[in-house]
């Protein structure tokens, strides 16, 4: 429910900007801070020694078992609380933060509310599919808003970056995720965890999920996504540094530590790789000039000790590591806010030209001053409780000793979390001194602008409640029980206080404030603040790989796409030559009866058919090798009727002679030679290939009978034909009827290929004869003119005698193309000899009168008749849903109308007679294209069709000088 | 199931012609040899349906063996589609031809220019190469 409030929010956002401005924000505001609400709400039920954990489940696509499947416990109550409220304050904030008319506004407050929403949407998952989804959602929104001012390209590369190196953890996740789920059979969260199976594929799956969470964290080597993510506006980076995105991964090692913490891969990996990164993280910190970018690396140095704290895994270390959750959301947040007033106010964030700042916004200073103790650890604050509770857990935790880590290890990790904290105070006071202080260097302070009073208030809020919570140590310790009960007791009963008492924390406490200051002061007196640069060693293995994938892809494409057809068709041939082939060799499937011939009749057939093939090859004429192709054809034709099979035959025929014309048409316009090549090297590769294609073929030919030993589908098909098809024609029957899926599907195609055939001659419309423009042909011709080509044609392209002829028998060959139709059905015949045969028909009108004879012959648009046919088709195939029957399916009616006789009529003949129309429309098309469009051409009366690269705004002389070039 | 022999060495021909022909860069070849191959792939089906036989048009009369109906029906599609495809073809040869001269299929411009760029060892043209410049939400590069 909330999150669906987020979701509609951050779709209402865009609008609502238009409307309101940037005023937007304080109403956006709204949708965070109820829910904040409902979660206080929530505290008695989910916190506490005895907390129950709410769950709520939306069935989304229940058959995989999807569904959206929610839960609050102590923890995820806790980092809601965080993402809601500091939500709410942040998008507050954004309301003074933003110029009135910024343009992209729009976009920034829709992204920035989903993102809100997936990061609550990532705590309350249930499911850990779910959880990835709303891992990955965040993500994609912190890509769009790092990347909010695209004009810089350092800012892109920094969206980039984040999304790139987020992302690898992410998806690394996701497969340790589907292990775990497979191993606890459940992919709950709660079930995964009361299962916590062990063994080496369940620390793979750790080490995988760790992974996720460690770059989603900005760990050790994954940290440098984290500093140049500040390319994105102040709130951005207050929101995310500080509850959202980067506490993503600190929540994932909480929520999965009571389970797995003993896993051989969890203490060593997070505790050194957490204390490396606040190291790592604090040394850069001090060496930075921006405040932005101190506080950046500064979060990359908060960021591993809570990775640290949280991974620990005894019930010590979880209490501390909430309570350093909390500070650090609090303190990171109001920090970020300060540095943004000061942006906005003095217009520079680098600390050496801020001066005298607090003094004209005390109320600034004073924010930055507590939130910048609690950062170092100064009490009374809740960042000095919490860190106090850090030191003792890690003291319980070497006294105690935890599997995995041996005792001296995790003092050594203590160790290097105090010089950590060593390192933050330094850099605190860094921060402090370089925005507040008042520089001897620089004559005069800053110029600051006035802060609004409500700029400044959502830091104070957040300053406030570091004060306060630090004085509820006791009832916090309460409340996050409901966390750290999950936790086996330690040795000692850990609690939150603001006052330990004297012991080693406070030692470790004092030694790092003591110690920060010094080293502060050292490094201020002896002025070498600027520290030499360091060698961004992660940085640049990133660079270094992202150039190299990109190196790889471009020689990956340039050796392998040549773009040269024959090199891709001879590519895959040989693939097909070498596996299927292999194949073919080796299976046993050669079984079978052999003969030579069926009848003696083949033998001729067949001898000319395969010399018409090779002489093909071997011819150079165009039309020489059409005609051998046809012979080919022909003969095919003849193999199909000694063969037994009438209606292949007819039609291959039909087929073959409209081929014959259709190339006639077009070579008419080509070289009559073809163009002559000297590649002898290729030639013999060519037909290398050829012959072990040959070979190929005819083996497969071979295996695929001799595998046939089943009984044949089509037994069943003559009883079926008559029976339920109401036709003696078993092909036309399976045609129409049995298997008028696979027609249906074979006459769009043909409507598709008319389409295209069309497209290319006719590249604008036109192709509907008489609607063509240039056709005013009824104007001067009297209608009833019998032969129309005298008009039309020039007197040396005619032949009087064919014309007459043509015209007599035009009319008994359409009548014979619908017989064809309707016998079909119970002999030799069909749609679609019957649409070749009357495509024929209009052919021969062309062939003898022109394309005006052709359009007087068929006054009508072919892609009508296509359109037609194909809607006569599906009409066909769905009526029989209008009686109760299914698709395709077809009936019976024997009528006995006067004087015609008993008429028997199935149904499936509507279906053949939308064949018949589509096929008639696809000749149609190729006689008007082929024919009549490229009649035109050559007479020049389609001026705008276009000839020439001009067309395609293309210099033919730069084409050519470019590809001579790259030659 | 009957093979009948000299129909293989008629397909093996034939295919091999029609790929041959496939290889070729001239759009008229490459027509002629997809008509070839697809005769031979009609073959193919014919050859795997069995034994010769009459038509299989049902005959309460004649019990002598029908030839099997199902491939049939299945090539008889393939023979239209495969004029579809020729009118296709022929119609890409006819705009080849008005645009080029002649009817050759020529390399990829594009392609030509990545391999180029992969002899010259340099990345793709959307490679931004790192040239400083801090992040910041406002202003542009220079």
């Amino acid at each position: 429910m909330l999150l669906l409030a987020h979701g509609v929010a951050a779709a209402a956002a865009p609008a609502l900007v238009r409307a309101l401005g940037r005023r937007v924000f304080l109403l956006l505001a709204v949708v965070p801070a109820v829910s904040f609400g409902w979660f206080v709400a929530q505290a008695p039920t989910v916190t506490g020694a005895h907390a129950r954990t709410l769950t709520e489940t939306v069935r989304w696509v229940p058959q995989i078992r999807l569904e959206l499947a929610l839960r609050l416990d102590t923890a995820s109550w806790v980092l809601a609380l965080l993402v809601t409220g500091v939500g709410a304050l942040v998008l507050l904030y954004c309301g003074w933060y933003f110029a009135p008319r910024d343009p992209a506004l729009w976009r920034f407050s829709g992204s920035f509310v989903a993102f809100a929403g997936s990061m609550l949407g990532l705590v309350l998952a249930r499911d850990l599919l779910l959880l990835y989804v709303f891992w990955e959602l965040t993500t994609v929104f912190s890509y769009i808003l790092i990347g909010h001012n695209p004009e810089r390209q350092a800012n892109r590369r920094a969206a980039m970056t984040a999304l790139l190196v987020t992302t690898l953890g992410g998806l690394a996740m996701l497969v340790g995720f589907v292990l775990l789920g497979d191993r606890a059979g459940s992919f709950r969260v709660d079930a995964v965890m009361a299962h916590s199976p062990a063994g080496t594929v369940t620390t793979v799956a750790i080490g995988l999920v760790l992974l996720g969470a460690l770059t989603k964290s900005a760990q050790v080597p994954f940290h440098f996504w984290l500093p140049g993510a500040m390319a994105a506006p102040t709130p951005v980076s207050a929101y995310l540094h500080a509850a959202a995105m980067v506490k993503a991964g600190v929540f994932l090692v909480m929520i999965l530590a009571p389970a797995f913490a003993a896993d051989p891969l969890w203490r060593p990996v997070l505790l050194v790789v957490g204390a490396a990164t606040m190291l790592l993280g604090g040394v850069r910190a001090l060496v930075q000039d921006d405040i932005k970018l101190l506080l950046a690396y500064g979060t990359v140095s908060q960021l591993g000790f809570l990775i640290a704290v949280a991974g620990l895994g005894t019930r010590a270390g979880a209490l501390a590591a909430v309570a350093m959750v909390v500070a650090h959301a609090l303190f990171k947040a109001a920090l970020f806010m300060v540095v943004g007033i000061i942006d906005h106010s003095a217009h520079t964030r680098d600390l050496r030209r801020l001066s005298g700042l607090p003094r004209r916004m005390p109320v600034t200073f004073a924010v930055a001053v507590l939130s910048a103790a609690s950062m170092a650890g100064i009490p009374p604050l809740l960042g000095f409780v919490a860190k106090e509770s850090v030191y003792q857990a890690f003291l319980d935790a070497a006294h105690d000793g935890t599997p995995g880590m041996p005792s001296l290890a995790t003092t050594l990790v203590l160790a290097a979390l105090v010089v950590g904290s060593v390192l933050t105070v330094a850099y605190t006071a860094r921060f402090l001194w370089g925005a507040f202080s008042t520089k001897p260097d620089l004559d005069e302070p800053t110029p600051v602008d006035r802060v609004p009073f409500g700029f400044a208030t959502p830091p104070v809020v957040l300053t406030a409640a570091t004060v306060v919570l630090a004085f509820c140590a006791g009832p916090m310790t309460k409340v996050f029980a409901g966390y750290d009960h999950l936790f086996p007791a330690g040795g000692h009963a850990a609690y939150l206080a603001l006052w330990h008492g004297l012991g080693t924390p406070l030692v470790l406490s004092v030694v790092a404030v003591l110690g920060g200051v010094a080293l502060f002061v050292v490094l201020w007196r002896r002025d070498t603040l600027r520290a030499p640069r360091w060698v961004p060693t992660a940085e640049r293995v990133y660079e270094a790989t992202l150039r190299g994938t990109d190196r790889l892809a471009v020689e990956l494409t340039g050796r392998t796409q040549r773009g040269s057809l024959p090199f891709y068709l001879a590519s895959i041939l040989v693939v097909v030559l070498l596996i299927p082939g292999t194949m073919l060799a080796l299976n046993r499937t050669w079984g079978g009866h052999y003969t030579w011939f069926d009848s003696a009749a083949q033998v001729p057939v067949g001898l000319v058919m395969a010399a018409a093939a090779v002489l093909t090859v071997r011819s150079r004429r165009r039309l020489t090798a059409v005609l051998l192709s046809g012979v080919s054809g022909y003969c095919t034709a003849m193999l199909f009727v000694l063969h037994g099979a009438p209606d292949l035959a007819l039609t291959q025929v039909l087929v073959e002679t409209v081929t014959l014309v259709l190339f006639v048409l077009v070579l008419r316009r080509m070289a009559p030679y073809f163009s002559e090549r000297p590649l002898s090297r290729g030639r013999w590769l060519r037909r290398g290939i050829g012959v072990l294609a040959g070979i190929f073929a005819a083996g497969f030919a071979a295996a695929a009978t001799g595998a046939r030993t089943g009984r044949p589908v089509s037994d069943l098909f003559p009883q079926a034909a008559v029976e339920y098809g109401g036709g003696r024609n078993i092909v036309n029957v399976t045609l129409v009827d049995i298997r008028a899926w696979d027609t249906m599907g074979e006459i769009s195609v043909l409507v598709v290929a008319a389409t295209g055939v069309a497209s290319l001659i006719f590249l604008i419309t036109g192709r509907g004869g008489e609607q063509n423009p240039a056709e005013p042909l009824q104007h001067h011709e009297p209608v009833s003119a019998w032969l129309r080509a005298g008009r039309t044609q020039r007197r040396e392209d005619r032949s009087i005698v064919f014309e007459i002829v043509t015209r007599l028998t035009f009319h008994t060959i359409v009548v014979f193309s619908v017989w064809l139709l309707f016998a079909g059905h119970n002999g030799p015949g069909g749609g679609f000899a019957g649409g070749l045969m009357c495509g024929l028909a209009l052919g021969v009108r062309y062939l003898a009168g022109g394309r005006r004879e052709l359009d007087e012959a068929a006054p009508v648009d072919a892609g009508r008749v296509l359109g037609l046919g194909l809607a006569i088709a599906t009409i066909a195939a769905l009526a029989p849903l209008a009686f109760g029957g299914q698709v395709l399916q077809s009936a019976i009616v024997d009528l006995h109308p006067p004087l015609i006789g008993d008429l028997h009529v199935v149904t499936s003949l509507f279906f053949d007679i939308g064949v018949y129309l589509v096929v008639v429309g696809l000749m149609l098309d190729i006689f008007r294209s082929l024919g009549g469009g490229i009649d035109a051409d050559a007479e020049g009366e389609s001026p705008d069709l276009p000839g020439s690269y001009a067309d395609l705004d293309l210099d033919p002389d730069d084409v050519a000088s470019v590809t001579q070039a790259l030659r | 199931m009957t093979v009948n022999v000299l129909l293989l060495l008629v397909i093996a021909v034939t295919f091999g012609a029609g790929i041959t022909l496939l290889l070729e860069r001239s759009l008229t070849r490459i027509v002629v040899g997809t008509l070839l191959v697809g005769n031979a792939v009609n073959l193919v089906f014919l050859v795997a349906s069995g034994a010769a036989g009459r038509a299989p048009i049902v005959d309460p009369d004649d019990p002598s063996p029908m030839s099997d109906p199902l491939p049939q029906a299945l090539v008889l599609t393939a023979i239209v589609i495969t004029l579809g495809v020729a009118g296709f073809l022929l119609a890409m040869a006819y705009r080849s031809q008005q645009l080029q001269g002649d009817d050759e299929v020529q390399d990829d411009i594009e392609d030509t220019l990545i391999m180029a760029l992969a002899e010259r060892d340099e990345a793709s043209q959307s490679w931004e190469d790192d040239t400083g410049g801090e992040p910041d939400e406002e202003g542009a590069d220079r």
